[in-house]
């Protein structure tokens, strides 16, 4: 199932997840013993995240790691930044028409 | 052209909202003509090289505004802003859709809810905008459409933005 990158923060339980995994790798239950809720439920947002390409996972023995997929995470900042830029852009503009009328006027 | 005026862009993720404020050192009519009046949006709304070509606009409650976005190249994006709320010169509302070049909205495509208020202190006016997407997906894709255009628009600066992100 594709799932977009917005879903994957969307929610304050795997927010706080990317947090705690951005530090370290960590495993399903150490993950769990962060979170006031059961096993299952850590798991259903680490299918999530797993969905959303943000985490990935590494067997190690029988355990399984989840870590953080960093270029994934700034992927959403380079989209945010760009979509900034092109608010400055315009309203660097807007300054110049205004700057334009009000000589205009005087 | 640098200013000190204030300008601050925020998203939140979990209410699908994005916040824009930025100030002008004008009076308030001026800054809401500039936002209202299709002549002058014209001259600022897209980010260069890309320009805006307002077809229609009939700015009163129920009435709408249909322009385009084009490219240097030639490519077009065209909208359909719908003004559902007007209390002249504090707010205006409107509902915001992507369309073909013939007014028929693109489901395929995020529409949004924008809400601008506009206030004026000591000669400089602050505007500010609230545009509210549907769902998360939404705003992803919305934002995506905006990468489009800000890619041609900052190629030279992406040197500059990478540098930003590290």
């Amino acid at each position: 199932m594709r799932r977009d990158i917005f879903q994957a923060i969307a929610d304050p339980t795997r927010r706080a997840i990317i947090a705690l995994i951005a530090l370290q790798a960590m495993t399903p239950n150490a993950i769990a013993e962060n979170f006031n809720t059961t096993r299952q439920a850590i798991s259903k947002h680490l299918r999530i995240l797993t969905e959303c390409d943000i985490v990935k996972q590494e067997y190690q023995g029988r355990e399984i790691y989840y870590s953080l997929e960093i270029e994934k995470m700034k992927e959403i900042d380079k989209w945010l930044n760009q979509f900034r830029k092109i608010w400055e852009t315009r309203f660097n503009q807007l300054d110049k028409v205004i700057s334009t009328i009000k000589k205009q006027e005087k | 052209m640098t200013s000190n005026l204030l300008f601050d862009f925020t998203v939140d993720k979990t209410t699908n909202t994005v916040f824009v404020n930025r100030e002008f050192a004008a009076d308030l009519s001026l800054v809401w003509d500039a936002f209202t009046k299709q002549e002058i949006l014209d001259q600022w709304w897209a980010p260069k090289p890309w320009k805006s070509r307002t077809k229609f606009m009939d700015f009163k409650v129920g009435g709408r505004r249909f322009y385009a976005m084009t490219s240097p190249e030639g490519q077009e994006h065209w909208s359909i802003q719908e003004f559902t709320s007007i209390s002249p010169t504090t707010n205006f509302k409107f509902l915001s859709a992507f369309t073909d070049n013939d007014e028929n909205i693109n489901d395929e495509l995020p529409s949004s809810k924008w809400d601008l208020n506009f206030s004026e202190r000591n000669e400089t006016t602050s505007v500010s905008i609230i545009i509210k997407l549907k769902t998360s997906a939404d705003l992803e894709k919305y934002i995506q459409m905006g990468f489009k255009e800000g890619f041609t628009m900052t190629l030279n600066g992406l040197e500059k933005l990478l540098k930003n992100l590290k």
